[in-house]
């Protein structure tokens, strides 16, 4: 039963020699031959090199060195987070067999600490996708019922840690890839302000919303991943220069006269009564324990879902440009006549439909004659949304919504309707747009099914974020499991 | 806004996607549903405001020009499609 408990619990077993790291890490791989089958959140599993990594660990403990909190704790990575030597496919026919020369920072920042790496997690191709259901090599069910997405894109780490086949996972989150699949698998996610975790060696999608990020069993486990992965790196020049605090100093339980502010447009029409109820039993938890509860308004929040699916698509499209079928990746073996008609078939036959539509979409948004009134509109949208944030957040410390309308959706109930699947991401779109943290954490089940809560923060305040994610879940004291 | 099938014509161009007849069909209407949705922006009075490309303060970074170790040739062509005598070989293009 190793394999259900959380990287705090194990890494004291671990201390305690009550547990060795390559019993633990077999243990997590015994789970996964029995229910990986149904879940199918890999896309690839890394045995031999997990157990000589656990080994390691063994040693070092032997030797009565010491070792860190993630030392030994069975873990799966995002398959778009480069991984040294380690097939990295973005689930995407197009990187089918790329195997990367390095690894990505986030990654190495973990290596560092001695995590015990079990594979490599499906997602929708590119991080494009609110269900996993654009991956290229299969599809990934939703532990809670097999019938239903996981959601995306990081569709495959959240139904990893769900199903018990890893303690946690990494993820990224663009318009919300982190935090609507933990809603919707019933586990902690978490998308830090942008900047804090480095996103040298993520697969780039959109570069000014992209965020690496933790999904986790509980929030001191999110904390325990981000003292180990946020910080200034000199390969992105856009991660920050900050101090990074101990992030488990803010797991205090104490929430008294704490401001939470709940924006009206996160409540409304769009947003599943079943999933209303919840937030709102939530809030009276909140409440009992000493927080002060005012409804809030983000006037431009409306138009954050317009302004996203301009941008987003305008710097893949420009991201997406290096897949061209030279340097790396697919190359089409039809007859080509010159450069263009060899890059163009390349592209064709290594992209699936929703990439090929983003890309599109942004090229149209960027292209002569649409710029002013799309991408450098949206561009301008995005700055109101940004200020109605800031106006809020000089009164309030935190705001709380649901992470995702809905509860988990059947399988190809969206597929075919793209701006449908496009609206899953309506509550978790503007924090990026804005670049603030946000967390979304289990609050309760609606018809068997995992609802989130989100809870979101000023920039760079993960603490009062972690602080109140924490004070929830002691309170409420989600114990529910996915039976499988 | 609708998009038509001339227009998915020119944009996969510049995007260098080569496009069934079917999918072109497909996409002009998928793609005008989501600009019809996307053209709500245009709703909004942004007169006199910045755009946001980024929301940090960001400033080219420079540092020293100076030599130091690379990935080897053999890492930088370990994927590559098609390579010759440590070069990456593509199409005939004069």
């Amino acid at each position: 039963m190793l394999h259900k408990l959380t990287a705090h619990e194990l890494h004291k077993k671990l201390m305690n020699k009550e547990v060795s790291a390559v019993e633990l890490c077999k243990n997590v791989f015994e789970r996964i031959g029995v229910v990986e089958e149904k879940v199918k959140a890999y896309l690839s599993l890394t045995e031999e090199p997990a157990l000589s990594m656990a080994n390691e660990v063994d040693e070092k403990i032997k030797a009565g060195n010491d070792i860190s909190h993630l030392s030994g704790i069975p873990t799966a990575i995002k398959d778009n987070m480069c991984t040294k030597g380690v097939k990295t496919t973005c689930a995407s026919k197009i990187l089918e067999n790329f195997i990367p020369s390095y690894s990505s920072t986030a990654v190495k920042r973990l290596f560092n600490e001695d995590i015990v790496m079990l594979g490599k997690t499906n997602m929708d191709e590119f991080a494009m996708g609110s269900s996993t259901e654009n991956s290229a090599f299969w599809i990934t069910s939703n532990p809670w019922n097999l019938k239903t997405v996981p959601g995306g894109s990081s569709g495959g780490s959240a139904a990893a840690v769900a199903a018990d086949e890893a303690v946690f996972a990494l993820g990224s989150d663009t318009g919300g890839s982190i935090r609507q699949p933990a809603s919707l698998c019933g586990v902690v996610g978490m998308k830090p302000t942008y900047g804090l975790v480095p996103r040298y060696g993520l697969i780039a999608f959109a570069s000014s919303l992209d965020q690496i990020g933790p999904i986790t069993k509980d929030v001191t486990d999110c904390a325990l991943i981000l003292n180990a992965i946020c910080g200034k790196d000199l390969m992105d020049s856009t991660s920050l220069d900050t101090e990074i605090p101990d992030y488990t100093r803010a797991l205090t339980a104490d929430i008294k006269g704490l401001k939470i502010g709940v924006p009206k447009e996160f409540m409304g029409e769009g947003i599943d009564a079943k999933v209303k109820k919840l937030v709102n039993d939530a809030l009276k938890i909140f409440e009992k324990m000493g927080a002060v509860i005012e409804e809030v308004s983000l006037p431009h929040v409306d138009a954050a879902l317009s302004a996203y699916y301009l941008i987003a698509p305008a710097e893949a499209s420009s991201n997406l440009a290096r897949f061209d079928g030279v340097r790396y990746g697919h190359r089409t073996k039809q007859k080509v006549e010159n450069m263009v008609d060899m890059y163009s078939k390349t592209r064709a036959e290594g992209f699936g439909d929703e990439v090929k539509r983003r890309i599109m979409l942004g090229t149209y948004a960027l292209s002569a004659g649409y710029y002013e009134a799309y991408y450098n509109q949206a561009q301008k949208v995005r700055t109101l949304i940004v200020d109605d944030f800031n106006r809020v957040f000089e009164k309030y410390d935190v705001l709380v919504s649901p992470t995702s309308p809905t509860v988990a959706f059947k399988v190809g109930e969206k597929f075919e309707n793209p701006l449908k699947m496009y609206m899953s991401d309506i509550c978790t779109i503007p924090a990026n747009l804005a670049g603030i943290p946000g967390i979304s954490i289990p609050c309760g089940l609606a018809d068997g099914l995992p609802v989130g809560l989100q809870i979101m923060g000023k920039t760079l305040d993960e603490m009062t974020v972690l602080r109140t994610a924490y004070a929830f879940e002691q309170e409420f004291g989600f114990k529910e499991k996915p039976a499988l | 806004m609708a998009i038509s099938k001339k227009e998915v014509e020119h944009v996969a161009l510049l995007a260098r996607l080569s496009l069934s007849e079917d999918e072109k069909e497909k996409f002009a209407k998928q793609l005008s549903q989501i600009l019809e949705h996307a053209g709500k922006i245009a709703e909004f009075d942004t007169k006199d405001i910045k755009p946001t490309s980024h929301v940090l303060p960001i400033k080219n970074v420079f540092r020293k020009d100076e030599e130091k170790p690379s990935l080897s040739k053999e890492d930088v062509l370990l994927n590559a499609p098609a390579k010759e005598e440590g070069m990456f070989r593509i199409p005939k293009i004069i």
